[in-house]
């Protein structure tokens, strides 16, 4: 198909485009000259860090941005119209009708007052393309070919009545409803799970397809984008980086910045050697059954976490992988089971625990920014701990946020005295790991620390806690959804399902045939740097 | 033409307030730290304005005796006199000189309902979050409790209240600080509410850390904007209620100079067409209106809206 997409007429064209940012009192750019050119029936995919200024691209291709932006040059030119000179009211009638636009929550995004089949039927009304009876029929249709459960009802259904990715699916079917030149998807899986991904995924894929719309598909996530795109652009802090055809691209990135982001999949941590049949583990779940109220989340869960090494807790949302680390913790004391530490009982709530017992496990979490106290300077939120457990001050107290600065690899003449709002979220991220050793435990909980970090970043945020592990012996519980991390970190996988453990055991053997078919299920759905893994697998899976 | 003539005039004195915002806030830029004075330059003219006043009458209540002319008891004169130039603002219904009780007056009644609305907060504020934090039973009872104080109207109840305990200022003060904690009480309640549920409260809980610490270093840094906002507003109403009570004769009692019950006392002069006994009132509610300028502009500092 790549040959005839030369020859189909140009749809979208963006030259010189510049957008900035009002900071205090002046203006800094945020897109710095793109260019851009999209042909009817044309996927593309725009790729970058967050910052990279992707989606203020995809919003300038409505003619939109945000609130305290403007565009300050260039032109965006979508069939001809030149939409930085037209008018709100042609803008307000493309929008919707001729361009559409899909945001990476649908859950944030879908008004919670309405019915899913009100909402689609809004914008063919209003643009006045069909009456209300045919936009239900219609869109009883699209919710078909979108593989929706129930399409002839689930219209009829609230927001918070259907679950994410089928809201997600939901979302795309609007966006498709008065049959739009062109969609702009914004991270639309993102915050879905990778088994939940696929369908959706799918569903996007064939749809666009069928109808022969023009895309321009957002994502920081380059697998996903391999599946979806035919050409891809590579952003960096508003600039272009460089911009191919997809096979291309993925064959032979010309530029280093392309070729980082592809080669930080390839990080994998060297092989631990065995443990000791008689080692005693840091941290043993015993039988543990736990819930709230009369529900139980998790079901006679067990596993142990040996000493340097690091166990990787994976599952779905709602699988009970962070209520595991709640009862580890003592903050949801468990209606049976213990959890034992380096072989002896500890009490269930955390609150009888000793302050010792306290000190040995730690945990870093999965958003920084409402891990930090936004109101605490660095020198308090780390040299907290060092105070209470092991009763620093004054200059000893000093000493040792500073070695524990440098072990983050921040420097401490700059950021001792900062505030967590003047970092990055990587920086704060080690912030929440110098935190967590300053304590000087034996075993830290891990809880999705790199799922809301881009992947470049991400990676250093592994590397660290890789480096910092042999250096303290420290025994981690990784808890994370992201195959690919555990394929990088793990030394030991526990796959856990609906509050059971399915599967676990050292990762060379739980990611080796054969499977149970939950875990192959987990790891089949992964996306794969494979332009036609999402074609070839949903073939094997007999779905299309 | 006198319809004009007054627009003019009304129209003249905004002009003169917002002048003397500006020049206030000019000058105060130009003596303070680089810190406050990043603040002072988002000020508009308004909070500008308001606190120039606020500063105004904190100088008069703190130096009355040497600004009044009179003593705050003494009888100086006859009853009643007109504005003449020993008495500028003449005498009250006992003889005593005008202007020097409302200068005296904004030391009582102002500290007064400073120390109230200080008291309140403190009550409230602690209260509130230990509901928040501890939850469970305790957080029922005190919930409930305060719900049962707020369904009585806040002024009938303080009235049944003085009653029955008297009429000193430390009553007055601690029965309008306990009605007004439970206002304190929710608000402190409903903002600790949203911090415990953070990370970082849960990892100082995880830590050892003791209901002190989390209250005063991890919950209330971050619940101090509202509650300040909240602060200006509550001295406001309590500055009405102090006067307010006053008026009805259960509030600050005589000789003591009060702007509630200097309207009071003189009140028969209005029928006379003398403004006199409306200057009190004109005190309050320039107060009142000067801390709600500056609580304006805190609150949208806060809310972080741009336009």
């Amino acid at each position: 198909m790549t040959v005839t997409e030369s020859e189909k007429p140009v749809l979208l064209t963006m030259k010189g485009l510049r957008i900035e940012g009002r900071a205090d009192d002046s203006w800094t750019g945020i897109v710095n000259g793109i260019d851009l050119e999209l042909r009817k029936g044309e996927v593309l995919g725009l790729i970058g860090e967050s910052g990279a200024g992707k989606s203020t691209v995809g919003l300038a291709a409505m003619g939109f941005t945000r609130d305290g932006c403007r565009i300050a040059g260039g032109e965006i030119r979508f069939d001809g119209i030149d939409l930085t000179a037209a008018s709100e009211a042609t803008k307000r009638h493309l929008r919707g009708a001729r361009i559409a636009y899909v945001a990476q929550s649908a859950a944030a995004s879908f008004n919670p007052a309405h019915k899913l089949i009100d909402q689609y039927c809004e914008a063919p009304v209003q643009h006045g393309m069909m009456g209300r009876a045919e936009a239900q029929a219609d869109a009883v249709d699209l919710y078909r070919r979108m593989q929706l459960p129930d399409p002839d009802s689930i219209g009829f259904r609230y927001p918070h009545e259907v679950s994410g990715g089928q809201l997600q699916r939901a979302m795309t079917a609007m966006a498709m409803s008065c049959r739009p030149d062109l969609i702009i998807f914004d991270e639309p899986t993102t915050a879905l799970d990778v088994t939940t991904q696929i369908e959706v995924l799918a569903a996007i894929r064939k749809i666009v397809e069928e109808f022969d719309t023009a895309a321009i598909y957002i994502t920081h996530d380059l697998a996903v984008v391999a599946q979806m795109a035919d050409r891809i652009k590579v952003l960096l802090k508003g600039d272009e980086v460089e911009e191919a055809n997809t096979r291309t691209m993925l064959a032979a990135p010309k530029e280093d910045y392309t070729r980082s982001l592809w080669a930080v999949r390839s990080y994998a941590r060297a092989e631990q050697p065995p443990v000791a049949g008689d080692a005693v583990p840091v941290v043993s779940v015993q039988n543990v059954t736990a819930g709230y109220g009369t529900l139980n989340v998790l079901e006679n869960v067990g596993f142990d976490i040996h000493a340097r090494r690091t166990v990787a807790v994976v599952g779905e949302s709602g699988s009970g992988k962070s209520t595991a680390a709640r009862v580890i913790t003592g903050l949801l004391p468990p209606h049976q089971g213990r959890i034992l530490f380096e072989g002896e009982v500890l009490p269930p709530d955390y609150r009888r625990r000793s302050r010792d017992q306290l000190r040995q496990a730690q945990m870093i979490y999965q958003m920084a920014d409402t891990a930090l106290n936004p109101k605490l300077r660095i020198r308090e939120v780390i040299g907290r701990p060092a105070q209470m457990y092991l009763g620093l001050r004054g200059k000893r107290l000093e000493d040792r946020i500073r070695e524990l600065l440098s072990l983050i690899e921040l420097e401490p003449d700059d950021y001792i005295d900062r505030l967590p709002s003047e970092l990055s979220g990587g920086q704060k991220q080690r912030i929440g790991i110098a935190r967590a050793l300053a304590a000087e435990p034996r075993f830290i909980i891990c809880d999705e620390v790199t799922s809301a970090l881009d992947q470049l970043v991400a990676e250093g945020i592994l590397k660290l806690l890789d480096k910092l592990q042999s250096e303290f012996d420290l025994a981690y519980m990784f808890i994370t959804h992201d195959l690919a991390t555990v394929k990088a970190i793990a030394d030991e996988v526990v796959v856990m399902k609906e509050g059971h453990v399915i599967e676990q055991g050292p990762k060379a053997a739980v990611f080796a045939p054969p499977h149970d078919p939950y875990t192959e299920l987990l790891l089949s759905s992964v996306p794969e740097m494979d332009p036609d893994w999402l074609t070839d697998l949903l073939q094997a899976r007999g779905e299309v | 033409m006198g319809v004009l003539t007054t627009i003019f005039w009304f129209l003249v004195a905004i002009a003169g307030c917002l002048a003397a915002g500006w020049l206030f806030r000019t000058g105060a830029i130009a003596i303070t730290p680089a810190g406050v004075k990043r603040e002072l330059r988002t000020a508009p003219l308004t909070a500008s304005f308001g606190m120039l006043m606020i500063l105004l009458y904190i100088l008069v209540a703190i130096f009355a005796p040497l600004i009044a002319p009179f003593p705050e008891r003494a009888v100086v004169g006859t009853e009643y006199m007109p504005w003449n130039s020993v008495h500028l603002l003449g005498t009250d219904n006992l003889g005593r000189d005008m202007l020097s009780r409302l200068i005296f007056g904004a030391r009582n009644t102002v500290g007064i309902a400073f120390a109230t609305t200080l008291l309140a907060f403190l009550i409230g504020s602690v209260f509130g979050m230990l509901a928040a934090t501890v939850g469970g039973w305790l957080d029922q009872g005190l919930s409930r409790l305060v719900d049962v104080l707020m369904a009585i109207p806040a002024l009938i109840f303080a009235l049944l209240l003085l009653t029955i305990f008297g009429t000193s200022i430390l009553t007055l003060i601690l029965v309008i600080a306990v009605i007004d904690s439970t206002r304190v009480y929710r608000l402190a309640r409903s903002v600790a509410l949203n911090i415990v549920v953070m990370d970082y409260i849960e990892a100082a809980k995880l830590r050892g850390e003791g209901l002190w610490r989390l209250i005063t270093r991890e919950i209330l840094p971050n619940a101090l904007a509202p509650l300040v906002a909240e602060f200006g507003l509550r001295f406001c109403f309590v500055f009405l209620a102090i006067s307010a009570l006053s008026f009805l004769g259960l509030g600050l009692q005589p000789p003591l100079a009060d702007w509630g019950s200097m309207v009071k006392e003189n009140a028969t002069l209005i029928s006379f067409g003398d403004i006199t006994p409306l200057l009190p009132a004109g005190a309050i509610a320039l107060l009142t209106v000067s801390v709600n300028f500056v609580v304006d502009w805190q609150l949208h500092r806060a809310s972080g809206l741009k336009e």
